[in-house]
């Protein structure tokens, strides 16, 4: 097991990248804790696999370093990172057994018939296929077939990081859940260092101890589930984080007021001074309620039911605008209006957040 | 359950089908029926001589002869084919020009004419002008197949191999590239062999196609005519004389219907059989593999 470094990280598919457009992946530098539990999270096709796959040597980066520890991997093949990797679609080797599946990896490796009957046994048991051993694994659900492939990476004892690229995409929804607290047990026992790509925000932020946000080829944001629904530090991550997602205001921001355009003031808690650029403010609708009096006003145009809570659609200032509306609290009637929970406004500029002053966050 | 509404008009929709299968198929073959059971002295005269000419064929030397070198035949051809068909099929191009342009190539030996590959077979192997035969007989190496029994086979067999390799291997990369690249990825990370991976991923992943191959390649094989006709006319002696050409030269060179229908329909009954066991063994062995 080891620390994951990659340095300096760029990838492009093209051979000859002109532009920073041709780049699949845009230079990142990023660490990987030893034994931390992470989730790549982003829209599809953002380069969270091209990422995985240069991690576990499927693809050598056009340029940058790897380090697994202190060893830089960049030219070391897959076999020898010893790095387990889980794809979206179960991979198994049809014509084995289940045995024989998971003692693959080991009998590659030319380790003793011992040695390998005791870990099968002991991955059997952890992934619960202790019956299914002696079956073909031609045939298996789709479930079986994935705990399969997930125990084929973790039989090896001394795997650097387990890699899983969307596993549960071809999952029921009720297995998804058993799975994925499986992992996350298996996380804890184990401490292994997992790395989960997923486009659902839900399997992340359940799933991971630090969510990574890709968009477009770039790491927006590194962070907890708590950071990232908090303060996100780019508006691709309001939008995808939460739903629905953050809502986003054209706006001036002017000292510690951001005035939007149809002449409204919103009161920002703190100085932001003068900012240039396109500046845009961020709320979630978590954290914006109804007014009485004072605040701004919206049209309301659907409300939907989810069961624990409303959603109201509605518009403010001529953008879409989400309110989410707890249990219990009436509609509104006539001529609603809304207000923000003070300091949990975010403000943007050119899309990355502009983080408040120090002195006065406290206030 | 839903009342099952009986309609015996549409049999008649059946009808046109039916007239044609009897004309194509059930009608050409009883007449070989009627043949085969009946002795003719031309003048459409005919007389009953029950099982006398299946008698005769089954107990028939030369028959047997002719049996023996078609089933070595087809035993030689598939053995070659196959693994060969398989070994161009993993080292073709997967994408880009390339690709296209092999696939082209491969394809142009099945669509050339039977006679026509038999006529430019038989030209190469010719000592006097053929590049085969002339090189070699240059090398001082003695290679005539119109005298040499073993000549004329190796030249019958390479021929087979030139024209019908490319299906086996066109049936094998479209299998082939019906394999995710995901498979080759975790067989990377599992650290396999290149055998284990052809072993565990890509030959169960063409076992289907390698089925249809197999079988394609054992009627044709076994029912091989003009080829063989063309280069060597079954020669020299009976040395090349397979099942079809003994079938043409007892039926068109000798007149000798009855015996000849009788060795037809033997013919076709041993083709149905084989292919018909061949085709079972091998989908329940596809059956038990993914029941177990």
């Amino acid at each position: 097991m080891a620390r994951i470094t990659l340095q300096d990280l760029a990838h492009s598919y093209s051979p000859h990248p002109r532009s920073e457009e041709d780049y699949a992946l845009k230079k990142l530098d990023l660490v990987w804790q030893d034994g931390g539990a992470y989730a790549l999270l982003g829209a599809s096709g953002c380069g969270k696999t091209t990422l995985l796959n240069i991690i576990s040597g499927l693809v050598r980066p056009s340029q940058g370093r790897i380090l697994f520890g202190d060893r830089d991997v960049t030219d070391a093949p897959t076999a020898e990172r010893n790095i387990a990797q889980v794809f979206q679609f179960p991979v198994v080797y049809d014509t084995m057994t289940v045995r024989e599946n998971l003692a693959f990896p080991l009998r590659n490796r030319g380790r003793d018939a011992a040695y390998i009957a005791e870990r099968v046994a002991r991955i059997a048991r952890m992934i619960g296929m202790e019956e299914m051993l002696s079956r073909k694994a031609q045939g298996l659900t789709a479930d079986a077939k994935q705990k399969i492939s997930l125990g084929r990476g973790m039989v090896r004892e001394d795997v650097n990081a387990i890699l899983f690229d969307e596993p549960l995409t071809v999952i029921d929804p009720h297995m998804k859940w058993e799975l994925r607290s499986q992992l996350k047990q298996l996380h804890r026992q184990f401490s292994h260092t997992m790395i989960y790509v997923t486009h659902d925000q839900t399997e992340a932020l359940t799933f991971a101890d630090k969510v990574v946000v890709m968009h477009d080829g770039r790491v927006v944001q590194i962070g907890t589930p708590e950071e990232l629904f908090e303060r996100p530090a780019h508006s691709f991550v309001g939008y995808f984080i939460g739903s629905p997602g953050m809502n986003f205001l054209d706006a001036k921001i002017i000292g510690q007021r951001a005035l939007l355009p149809g002449g409204e003031v919103v009161e920002l808690g703190a100085d932001y001074g003068v900012l240039a650029g396109g500046s845009r403010i961020g709320i979630r609708p978590e954290h914006v309620h109804l007014a009485a009096e004072g605040g701004l006003p919206i049209a309301i145009r659907r409300v939907e039911d989810v069961g624990r809570h409303r959603i109201l659609r509605s518009e403010l200032a001529g953008r879409d605008f989400n309110i989410v509306l707890p249990e219990g609290v009436p509609l509104p009637a006539a001529a609603p209006r809304v207000a923000f929970v003070p300091g949990k406004i975010s403000v943007y500029v050119d899309d990355w957040r502009i983080a408040p002053p120090l002195s006065e966050r406290a206030a | 359950m839903m009342q099952k509404v009986q309609n015996n008009k549409a049999w008649f929709l059946v009808l046109p089908v039916l007239l044609l299968v009897a004309f194509s198929a059930v009608i050409p073959l009883m007449t070989v029926v009627n043949y085969a059971f009946n002795d003719t002295f031309g003048n459409n005269q005919f007389f009953w001589a029950g099982l006398e000419w299946f008698d005769e064929m089954i107990h028939s030397e030369r028959l047997h002869g002719a049996l023996g070198r078609q089933v070595l035949f087809s035993a030689i051809v598939l053995a070659i084919e196959v693994p060969l068909g398989i070994f161009v099929a993993l080292n073709m191009p997967k994408k880009g020009f390339w690709a296209s342009l092999v696939l082209v190539v491969m394809a142009l030996p099945l669509l050339i004419p039977f006679n026509v590959v038999g006529t430019i077979w038989q030209i190469f192997g010719r000592q006097d002008i053929g590049l085969l035969g002339h090189t070699l007989a240059s090398l001082g190496i003695d290679y005539n197949y119109t005298n040499d029994p073993i000549d004329a086979w190796i030249t019958v067999v390479a021929m087979d191999v030139w024209h019908w390799t490319s299906l086996v291997a066109l049936l094998c990369y479209a299998g082939l590239q019906s394999i995710p690249q995901a498979y080759y990825q975790a067989a990377k990370i599992d650290q396999a062999s290149r055998w284990a991976v052809f072993r565990y991923i890509e030959l169960p992943k063409m076992k289907g196609v390698l089925l249809i191959a197999v079988l394609l390649r054992f009627m044709d094989s076994f029912m091989i005519y003009t080829e063989p006709f063309v280069v060597t006319g079954g020669g020299p002696g009976n040395s090349t004389t397979f099942l079809s050409i003994d079938l043409v030269k007892m039926a068109v060179g000798q007149f000798d219907l009855g015996p000849a229908a009788a060795f037809s329909l033997m013919y076709f009954l041993v083709i149905l059989l084989v292919s018909w066991v061949f085709y079972t063994v091998m989908t329940n062995f596809d059956k038990t593999e993914a029941g177990q």
